[in-house]
């Protein structure tokens, strides 16, 4: 009896090690498998860009490429920033200050990606002719949201801002996105 | 096999519901659980098995690497390169699929060998085998197209070679075989084209060696499965059940065979390639000595030893086409080559012969290497044509053992069944 007893626990010792040690082996070898669509390190190494703003005048804006992503870069009015400052944050979809969305001492430049976060079409209102929506900012024309001068959603389906891409000011008038 | 009786029981209702509607698990239990398989398989047949893995491997690396692969004459090279270094584990997978077509070759010619060896193309397996033959020339067609892919010098004018052997048509209705060569080039060299082609043909052929190994499979559970004494299965003693004696043992040769695929994939992954293959194609500069990979080299050997134009493109094409008619060229009464005193000697002459052309193949096509492919290369036909249907009328074969049982366990080990030793029926 006690030999018998013996004989199981040693069986199942065997095949629980065996199995854990397939288990190990057949997920090492699909990680690879999966890794293989990531981004690879020269997708990586094109992650941050930089960006002169000099010729960007007062009112007017641009758009770069950073990882493949519009990004909207304005040089807002006084008038804009004051509208977007003086917006009573209660108001807003998703509440934020203005000042949270811009770096201090620079309101005047708002850097955001210009991709809509209800799903995913690019924003009119770079271009002067532009339509710019009902509250001066950008409109999408696809189902129809409104962002303000701070780039906040204001109206429509989008639920978030414009999302602000981690950036910094290298100089007085370069800044390093990404 | 066809007669089995199925064993399948389903282990709850949900089970008894899909069983009554759509009977799948009872074909999985049925056909590689419960199957009947001989119990003095040796590890030649676990090969079988290990082509299975070769086909779903190269099938998996092959979509992975299609992910990453730009087929076009201006970015082919470079975007193999860049699976190389950039893509993450990109010179892994890359590797595992290069080498998996040599292993994959190791693997089919160590199967055929044993199919010649123990006669398993023999009735009542001669579908199995005919099959075996269309599953080893589409293979053969995939390897070549993937060859062309990296765009190297050896794909470039490994392509302008085997594509142009359609222009020996020409020979038989002028304009033909040109034509042909046109067709399949898309224009007037290889270009970007042909490459874009043979990339598109090259992510078909797998799915049909997929079909064929379907209906391979299939065959050989319709027939059951050869042994090495070439007996059927008489006795229920001659048997176990796949699972687990047959699949452990061939989940052990292939560990072996993985550690010897593993071994090349990381330390010798381009053992088996040409450097020449590493310089991007130059349409306007040949290698001096342009030879394809080692698999297809006996078959080179006999297309260089014919001193004819179209009649080395016939032979080489000839050399396969002959093993669709072994079943009926060869006469043996029985189907092991253990049992065969004087086949024995020719059958290992013949595998000679076919390492011998391996090696000629290599070699430059002048001089002596020329004399010894022709000498060569008659015997391969003369096995099939003439050693074959002779041999097998004149040879007295040795006594065969009563049953696998009694092969492995001696003289009345098997409980000897009606009348003593019914050798096989022709």
């Amino acid at each position: 009896m006690a030999a018998e007893l013996e004989d199981t626990n040693r069986r199942d010792f065997l095949v629980l090690t065996a199995n854990a040690f397939a288990a190990v082996g057949a997920a090492s070898l699909i990680w690879p498998f999966v890794h293989q669509m990531n981004p690879d390190a020269g997708a990586q190494a094109l992650a941050s860009i930089e960006v002169d703003l000099a010729p960007v005048k007062e009112g007017q804006a641009i758009t770069v490429m950073w990882r493949g992503k519009p990004v909207f870069i304005r040089n807002r009015t006084k008038d804009e920033v004051a509208a977007a400052q003086k917006v009573p944050v209660s108001e807003l979809p998703d509440a934020e200050p203005d000042a949270k969305r811009v770096k201090a001492g620079k309101e005047n430049w708002l850097v955001t990606v210009g991709i809509c976060t209800h799903l995913g079409c690019i924003p009119k209102g770079q271009a002067l002719a532009d339509t710019k929506g009902e509250f001066g900012g950008w409109f999408c024309p696809c189902h129809g949201s409104h962002y303000d001068t701070s780039g906040r959603i204001r109206k429509g389906p989008a639920p978030r801002n414009l999302e602000v891409p981690p950036y910094e000011f290298v100089s007085d008038t370069k800044i390093k996105i990404g | 096999m066809s007669n089995h009786v199925s064993t399948y029981k389903p282990q709850s209702n949900i089970a008894k519901w899909f069983d009554e509607r759509l009977p799948i698990m009872r074909l999985v239990h049925d056909s590689f659980v419960d199957f009947p398989t001989p119990r003095n398989l040796n590890y030649l047949w676990t090969f079988g098995g290990i082509l299975t893995f070769c086909l779903v491997a190269q099938l998996v690396s092959g979509i992975v690497l299609a992910m990453h692969y730009q087929p076009s004459a201006a970015d082919a090279f470079n975007s193999i390169e860049r699976i190389r270094r950039d893509v993450n584990y990109g010179w892994m997978i890359r590797n595992f699929h290069a080498v998996g077509a040599s292993m994959f070759f190791i693997a089919v010619y160590i199967h055929i060998f044993r199919g010649l060896y123990y006669g398993s193309y023999k009735a009542p397996r001669e579908i199995l085998w005919i099959l075996g033959v269309f599953i080893f020339l589409a293979m053969m067609a995939t390897a070549f197209m993937g060859y062309a892919l990296p765009w190297g010098q050896m794909s470039f004018w490994g392509v302008t070679v085997i594509t142009n052997l359609f222009s020996s048509l020409d020979s038989v209705i002028p304009g033909v075989g040109t034509a042909i060569v046109t067709w399949l080039w898309g224009g007037y060299s290889v270009s970007g084209t042909t490459l874009n082609r043979f990339f598109s043909l090259h992510y078909l052929l797998p799915f049909v060696i997929t079909g064929l190994v379907i209906l391979h499979v299939w065959a050989l559970h319709v027939v059951g499965q050869n042994n090495p004494t070439g007996l059927d299965l008489r006795l229920k003693s001659d048997s176990v059940p796949m699972a687990p004696y047959a699949v452990m043992k061939d989940a052990v040769g292939m560990f072996a065979f993985l550690i010897l695929f593993a071994w090349f994939v990381f330390f010798l992954p381009d053992y088996l390639g040409h450097a020449d293959n590493y310089t991007e194609a130059n349409p306007l500069v040949t290698p001096p000595h342009i030879v394809p990979e080692w698999y297809f080299l006996p078959f080179y050997a006999i297309l260089r030893a014919i001193p004819d134009k179209l009649g080395g493109v016939i032979a080489m094409f000839g050399a396969i086409v002959v093993l669709l008619f072994i079943p009926w060229l060869d006469t043996s009464r029985v189907r092991s080559t253990k049992y065969r005193p004087i086949y024995k000697w020719f059958f290992w002459l013949f595998a000679f012969s076919c390492l011998a052309l391996g090696y000629l193949g290599a070699k430059p096509a002048d001089g002596v290497y020329v004399f010894w492919a022709r000498v060569f290369t008659f015997y391969y036909f003369a096995h099939f044509l003439l050693v074959m249907p002779i041999v097998g009328l004149i040879e007295t074969p040795k006594q065969l053992p009563r049953s696998i049982t009694e092969d492995v366990l001696g003289p009345g080990g098997g409980i000897p069944e009606g009348a003593a030793a019914a050798p096989e029926k022709r």
